[in-house]
C-alpha cells in the first residue's frame, strides 16, 4: 500500500488539464479553465475540499499532491497567459501596420517674403549692435525728403531721384533719408537708429521698380569719425552674408553726408573673380554712406561742432538678390507663389 | 562723360595700365562705368590711294579700281561706291584682312572681275553707325599705313559716372588735373594762345541779367571757307566721346567743350539782327529750338537775345533760326559764363538735357571762358580759315563766383576721419588740388579752392578732398562705441512679427504689392473712400495709393489662379493711405486673401472648399496669439465688398471698426473673373500691436464640473447671442463655455437650429455641489427661454 497513489485520479486529471491549458486558444478559454479546475468550484479545489474524507495518515501526502498540482497548474496557466499575451500583441501589432511612406495630414507651412526675411536679418543685426527702430510717413514732404536734407530745388541731385509727387509739395519719398530728419528733429543725441521702410522712384524697368525697400541708419553722439562708419559696415556686412568678405569704401556724393562714400563688396556671386552679376569687376555696390552734412545737423539743431554723426543706406532687394541669388528685381513684387514658396 | 585713353594721356600719362588708372579713378570718386576699344579689332586694313577708277564691264554701278596700297604692285578691287575717285585715299582691306565683324576679305570674283580687296566705308569698320560711301581719309594719309596706327584705333573709350558735385572733371583737362593730383605727375594740357583780330568786325554785347550771367565773351569770324571738313583726328575724338560729326564750327565748340570743359555756342552772324542782349526772356515769347521743338519761355529763362527776339536758351540749347548751317560764313562765338541757378531745371522743364545745361547747371570754370574762346578760334581759324574779330566781353566781376577762403583745421579732419592726417600731407594735396593753402597757426589753414571747383565752399568740403586723395582705403575701421543702454522696446513690432509667422505657419505666404493701384480696380473694393491721387504716375494701373490692401492681394491671387494655381493664401503687412478730416493719413493693416480647398490637397483629409469660419478660426489664432481682447464679430455694418450674408465687422469696446473679414461679393468675383470662391480679411495693427500683456491668475484647486446641453433656438438667433445669455445667467463659477456642435434637420424644427454647448463650471475656494451646479444649469435654461426663446432639445 505504500507506494500506492496518494489520489490515483489526480495524475489522470492533470494529464487532462496540462494538455487543454496548452490548447486554449484565446485568454478566454484559458480563464474558462482556471475556474474550471481552480475556481472556488474546479476540480482541485474539490479534491482538496474531499481531504477530510480520507484516513488520517495520508491526508499530508495527498495534501501535498493536490497543492504541487494547483501551483503546477498555477504555472502551466501563467505560461500559456503570457505566450497568448505575446501572440495578440504580435496580431494587433501587425493589424495595426501603417504605411509610414504616406504624406502626412494636415496644414500646409507658409512663410514671409524674401524681402521681410531680409530686413528682419538687417534690424536684428543692427538692433544688437545697439540701434533702435524707427519709422517715418511714406507721403512726405518736400522738407524732409528733400530740402533739410541739403538738396534745395533744382538740385543736380533731385533729377536722380525720380520723385511720385502728390501735390506741389508732398510726395512719396525717394528715400527713407527723411526719418533720418524726423528723429533727430525731435530728440537730441546720442542717437543710434535705423529706419527701415517702403521707397518709391518714378522707374520702372528690368532693374528698377517704382516702389522698393531701404533701410536707413545713422548715429549721432561725440566722436562718432568715419572710421566708426567703416567698422560697423564691414561688421555688418560680414555678418549679414556670413562669410568674410572684401568690403571697400568708394568716395561719392550724397548732399546730406559728406565725405560720402560707396560700400562696395567683393561679388559675393563670383568671389571677385569677375562675373555678370558684378559687371566681371569683382565688386557689387551695396550702400551708400558718409558723415552726415553739418548743414544736415544745424537745420535740425544740433551743434555741428560738438555733435557729428555718420548715416547710410541700403537697398533691401539688392541685399535679397544677392543673398538668396535672385536675378531679377521684379519677382518681389509680381507675388508668384512657385517664387514665395522658395523662401 | 566719355573720353579716348590716348587723349587723357597726352595730357598727363601716369605709369599705369588702363586697368590701374580706371582702378585709381573709381577709388578717387570718379567711377569707371566702362571701358570699351574705340574700335573692335579689325586687322589687315591700309591706307589705300586710288590710282585708276574704270567701269566694271558686267555691272553698271561696280568700278573696277587700281588702288595702291604701298606694295611693289597696285591690287585691282571692285567698288561700288559712289565717291570712289582717282587720287582718293580710304581704307583698304586686302586680301586675309579680318573686318569688325569678323568677316574675312579674300581675293574674289566680282561679276567676272576678280577683286583682291575691298575699299572701307567708317561702318564697314564699326567707326560709325551709318555711312555714305567710303571713309575719306586725308591728302596727307601715307599710302600702306596701318589703319589701326594711323587713326590710332588700338584706343579705350573711358566711360566715366560723375557725381553731380564733380562739374569740373566733365572734360579731359579736368580728369586730366584729377590724375595729375593722384599720380602727382605733370600735366602737360595744350597750349592757347590769343588769335590776334584782324579787323574790327564784331556784334555789340549787352548783359541785361549780370548776376545770372556775369561774363558774356563774343567773337566773329568772317569767312569761314565752304566745304570746310571737321579733320578726322577731331572728328575720331570726338566719335570716342560719343558726340557726332555735324558741321566743322559746331564740332569745334563741342571740341573745345570735350577738351576743356566749356560750352559754347556760334550762331549764324548773318542771321542775327543787331546786337546780342543776354537777358531774361519776356512771358509769352516762343522760340524753336534746334530740335525742332518750339517753346514758350518763362520769365525765369535766361535768353540770348537779339532786336528780333530771343535766339538761344542761354546755356541750354541755340535756337533753329540763328544755326550755323552749310551756306554759313561767318559766325558770332559765344563763350560765357552762366550761374547754375540760372539755369538748373530750365532744361528739364522743357524735357531737354544738353551737355551745355549738364555741365551748366553743375558748374562751369568761370575763369574758363576766354581760353576757350581762344582756342575755338585758333582750331576753325586752322580748319575752316577764315579771320577773326575781336574779343568782345562783358562783365562783370562782382557777380563772378566768389573764391572764398575757408578755415580747415587739422583737428578736425582727426575727428571727423577717425585718425590725424599728416600736416604736410594734407597741404601737398589741397595744393595740388589747385588750393590756395595759407597757414594760420598751429594745425590751422585758410584754403581757397581754385575757380574750377563748385563744391569747395566750407571746411568740411576740404576734408572730404583730403580724405578722398589720401585714399579712403587707407583710413582705418575701428568700432564704434557709445553708452549701452537697455532701453525699454515697445512690443508692438514683436507682435506683429509674431501674427505674421502665426499667419505663415497656418499655410499663408506673405505677399508685397504696390502702395500704389489702379483706381478703377479699387472702386469696385471701396467706392466711399476718395483716394490719395499720384500728380505723375507711370501708368494709369498705378495711379492711386491704396485704401485697402485687398485690391492689391486679390491681383495677386489671379495672377496665381492664371498660372494653374488653385489653392492661394496670401497675406500683406502694409499701410493703407486715407483722407481723414483732410489730412493725409498712413494706417498699418494686416490683410490675407484666400481662395481654394481648406487644405492643401492630400489623401488624409477631404477636400473642401476654404469657408467663412476657416478665415475667422485664422483671426481668432491671430488675435488670440497677440493677446487682444475685447473685439467681437458684428454681422453689421457690411461692407460693400463683401457678401451680405458672409461678412464680419471687427468692432472694439468702443464700437469702432477695426477690421472686416468676409467673403467677396459675388458680384465682385463676376467682375473680376474669378470663378472661385476668396475670403478676405483686414485687421488694423494698432490692434495687434496693443495687445494686452499677460496678468496671472491663480489655478483653482477644487474640481471642474462639466454639463453638456443642447438647446433648440429659432434660425435667426446668432450663437453669440446665445453664449452671451449662458454666460450672464453663469456668473463667475462658469469657467468656460464651448459650442461643440451645431445641427439641423430630423428632431429640429425646420426654421430652428439646435446648439451644444459645453459648460465648465469651477469654483476658486471649494468645491461645488450636484445641486449648486444643477441650479446653475436650471437658471440658463430659464434664462435662454426668456430671452432667446430657447428650449432644452429632449
Amino acid at each position: 500500500m505504500s507506494d500506492m497513489p496518494a489520489l490515483p485520479e489526480l495524475s489522470e486529471m492533470m494529464e487532462r488539464a496540462l494538455a487543454e491549458i496548452g490548447a486554449a486558444a484565446d485568454l478566454a478559454a484559458l480563464d474558462r479553465l482556471r475556474v474550471q479546475y481552480l475556481g472556488k468550484k474546479g476540480r482541485l479545489t474539490g479534491l482538496l475540499k474531499g481531504l477530510g474524507k480520507l484516513p488520517p495518515q495520508r491526508r499530508p501526502a495527498a495534501g501535498q499532491a493536490v497543492n504541487e498540482a494547483k501551483q503546477r497548474l498555477q504555472a502551466a496557466i501563467d505560461a500559456r497567459r503570457t505566450a497568448l499575451e505575446a501572440a495578440a500583441l504580435e496580431a494587433r501589432l501587425a493589424a495595426e501596420r501603417l504605411d509610414v511612406t504616406l504624406p502626412g495630414r494636415g496644414q500646409s507651412c507658409g512663410g514671409l517674403h524674401p524681402v521681410t526675411q531680409v530686413l528682419m536679418r538687417i534690424e536684428d543685426l543692427f538692433t544688437r549692435a545697439g540701434f533702435e527702430v524707427a519709422e517715418g510717413p511714406e507721403i512726405e514732404d518736400d522738407y524732409h525728403n528733400f530740402e533739410a536734407l541739403n538738396i534745395p530745388p533744382d538740385h543736380p541731385a533731385r533729377a536722380m531721384h525720380d520723385t511720385f509727387y502728390i501735390d506741389e509739395h508732398l510726395l512719396l519719398r525717394t528715400h527713407t533719408s527723411p526719418v533720418q530728419i524726423r528723429v533727430m528733429q525731435a530728440r537730441r543725441p546720442p542717437l543710434r537708429v535705423i529706419a527701415p521702410g517702403r521707397v518709391y522712384r518714378c522707374d520702372s524697368d528690368v532693374t528698377h521698380t517704382p516702389m522698393f525697400h531701404q533701410v536707413e541708419g545713422f548715429m549721432v553722439d561725440e566722436g562718432v569719425s568715419f572710421a566708426d562708419l567703416k567698422g560697423l559696415l564691414s561688421d555688418f556686412l560680414q555678418a549679414f552674408f556670413q562669410k568674410s568678405l572684401a568690403v571697400r569704401f568708394r568716395p561719392s556724393y550724397f548732399p546730406f553726408t559728406e565725405p560720402s562714400a560707396e560700400v562696395d563688396i567683393q561679388c559675393v556671386i563670383c568671389g571677385g573673380g569677375g562675373c555678370r552679376v558684378c559687371g566681371h569687376s569683382g565688386w557689387l555696390e551695396v550702400m551708400g554712406c558718409g558723415m552726415i552734412h553739418p548743414r544736415v545737423l544745424s537745420e535740425v539743431g544740433i551743434d555741428e561742432e560738438r555733435h557729428t554723426g555718420f548715416a547710410f543706406g541700403l537697398g533691401v532687394e539688392r541685399l535679397a538678390m544677392l543673398l538668396y541669388g535672385v536675378n531679377d528685381l521684379r519677382l518681389f513684387f509680381e507675388n508668384d507663389l512657385r517664387f514665395l514658396e522658395q523662401f | 562723360m566719355k573720353f579716348s585713353e590716348r587723349w587723357l594721356r597726352e595730357w598727363v600719362d601716369p605709369p599705369l595700365d588702363t586697368a590701374a588708372l580706371c582702378e585709381q579713378l573709381t577709388m578717387a570718386g570718379l567711377e569707371v562705368e566702362g571701358v570699351a576699344p574705340a574700335a573692335p579689332p579689325f586687322e589687315g586694313v591700309v591706307v589705300g590711294r586710288v590710282l585708276q577708277v574704270e567701269a566694271h564691264p558686267q555691272a553698271r554701278r561696280l568700278r573696277v579700281c587700281r588702288v595702291d596700297v604701298g606694295a611693289p604692285e597696285p591690287l585691282t578691287i571692285v567698288c561700288g561706291a559712289a565717291n570712289v575717285r582717282e587720287g582718293l585715299r580710304a581704307p583698304t582691306a586686302r586680301a586675309g584682312a579680318r573686318l569688325a565683324g569678323g568677316t574675312r576679305i579674300e581675293a574674289a570674283e566680282r561679276r567676272g572681275v576678280l577683286s583682291e580687296g575691298m575699299l572701307c566705308s567708317a561702318a564697314e569698320l564699326s567707326l560709325a553707325e551709318a555711312a555714305e560711301g567710303l571713309l575719306e581719309l586725308p591728302a596727307d594719309a601715307p599710302v600702306g599705313a596701318d589703319l589701326r596706327e594711323y587713326l590710332q584705333l588700338d584706343d579705350q573709350v573711358i566711360e566715366l559716372s560723375l557725381t553731380p558735385n564733380r562739374s569740373d572733371c566733365l572734360s579731359v583737362a579736368g580728369v586730366a588735373r584729377e590724375v595729375g593730383v593722384l599720380n602727382r605727375c605733370p600735366v602737360r594740357g595744350v597750349a592757347v594762345e590769343a588769335v590776334a583780330p584782324h579787323g574790327e568786325a564784331c556784334v555789340p554785347v549787352s548783359v541785361a541779367a549780370p548776376e545770372v550771367c556775369p561774363r558774356y565773351l563774343g567773337r566773329v569770324v568772317r569767312g569761314v571757307a565752304a566745304g570746310a571738313a571737321t579733320p578726322l583726328w577731331m572728328q575720331e575724338r570726338l566719335r570716342r566721346s560719343g558726340l557726332r560729326s555735324i558741321h566743322p564750327v559746331v564740332d569745334v565748340t563741342n571740341y573745345v567743350m570735350l577738351e576743356l570743359g566749356q560750352p559754347m555756342h556760334a550762331f549764324d552772324l548773318e542771321r542775327l539782327a543787331g546786337g546780342i542782349e543776354v537777358r531774361m526772356a519776356r512771358s509769352g515769347e516762343r522760340l524753336t529750338l534746334l530740335d525742332g521743338q518750339e517753346v514758350e519761355l518763362e520769365p525765369d529763362v535766361l535768353v540770348i537775345a537779339d532786336a528780333s527776339g530771343p535766339l538761344a536758351l542761354a546755356g541750354i540749347m541755340g535756337g533753329a533760326g540763328s544755326a550755323v548751317g552749310s551756306e554759313t560764313r561767318n559766325v558770332f562765338l559765344e563763350s560765357a559764363f552762366f550761374s547754375p541757378a540760372a539755369i538748373a531745371g530750365r532744361a528739364r522743364r522743357y524735357g531737354l538735357h544738353t551737355d551745355s545745361s549738364h555741365r551748366f547747371e553743375r558748374g562751369v570754370d568761370p575763369e574758363l571762358a576766354r581760353r576757350a574762346m581762344e582756342r575755338a578760334t585758333a582750331l576753325l581759324l586752322e580748319i575752316a580759315g577764315g579771320q577773326a574779330g575781336p574779343v568782345v566781353e562783358a562783365a562783370a566781376p562782382e557777380a563772378l563766383p566768389q573764391r572764398r577762403a575757408v578755415r580747415l583745421r587739422a583737428a578736425r579732419i582727426a575727428a571727423l576721419l577717425g585718425e590725424s592726417i599728416p600736416e604736410g600731407e594734407v597741404e601737398d594735396i589741397l595744393r595740388r588740388l589747385g588750393c590756395e593753402v595759407a597757414g594760420e597757426g598751429a594745425g590751422i589753414w585758410r584754403v581757397t579752392p581754385p575757380s574750377s571747383r563748385f563744391d569747395l565752399g566750407i571746411e568740411v568740403d576740404f576734408i572730404e578732398e583730403v580724405a578722398r586723395v589720401h585714399g579712403y582705403e587707407r583710413l582705418a575701421p575701428q568700432r564704434p562705441r557709445g553708452a549701452l543702454v537697455p532701453a525699454a522696446v515697445g512690443e508692438g513690432r514683436a507682435r506683429v512679427r509674431r501674427a505674421c509667422r502665426l499667419l505663415a505657419d497656418r499655410g499663408y505666404r506673405e505677399a508685397i504689392t504696390y502702395s500704389f493701384v489702379d483706381p478703377a480696380l479699387q472702386r469696385l473694393f471701396d467706392s466711399q473712400d476718395r483716394p490719395i491721387a499720384l500728380a505723375n504716375p507711370l501708368s494709369s494701373d498705378t495711379a492711386v495709393m491704396r485704401t485697402s490692401l485687398w485690391p492689391g492681394l486679390v491681383q495677386a491671387l489671379r495672377h496665381n489662379l492664371k498660372r494653374q494655381q488653385r489653392r492661394v493664401r496670401l497675406f500683406e503687412y502694409g499701410k493703407k493711405y486715407l483722407i481723414e478730416d483732410d489730412e493725409i493719413k498712413e494706417f498699418f493693416v494686416l490683410s490675407a486673401a484666400v481662395t481654394g480647398s481648406r487644405w492643401p490637397e492630400q489623401w488624409g483629409l477631404p477636400a473642401q472648399e476654404a469657408d467663412f469660419y476657416d478665415l475667422k478660426g485664422d483671426v481668432e489664432a491671430l488675435l488670440a496669439c497677440a493677446r487682444v481682447e475685447g473685439l467681437h464679430f458684428a454681422p453689421e455694418p457690411v461692407h460693400p465688398a463683401l457678401h451680405p450674408g458672409q461678412c464680419a465687422c471687427l468692432l472694439d469696446e468702443a464700437g469702432r471698426c477695426q477690421g472686416w473679414l468676409g467673403a467677396l461679393h459675388p458680384r465682385l468675383l463676376q467682375v473680376l473673373e474669378l470663378e472661385q470662391n476668396v475670403l478676405v480679411f483686414e485687421l488694423s495693427s494698432p490692434i495687434i500691436e496693443q495687445g494686452r500683456s499677460p496678468v496671472f491668475r491663480e489655478l483653482s484647486k477644487f474640481p471642474a464640473v462639466r454639463r453638456d446641453l443642447a438647446v433648440v433656438v429659432s434660425e435667426s438667433v446668432p450663437a453669440q447671442a446665445v453664449m452671451e445669455v449662458v454666460k450672464a445667467a453663469c456668473g463667475a463659477q462658469l469657467q468656460k463655455l464651448q459650442l461643440f456642435d451645431v445641427y439641423r434637420g430630423k428632431g429640429v424644427d425646420p426654421d430652428k437650429k439646435s446648439l451644444a454647448l459645453g459648460l465648465t463650471f469651477q469654483d476658486f475656494s471649494r468645491t461645488l455641489t450636484d445641486e449648486e451646479v444643477e441650479a446653475l444649469v436650471k437658471q440658463v435654461l430659464v434664462q435662454l427661454q426668456d430671452r432667446l426663446g430657447a428650449t432644452l432639445r429632449e
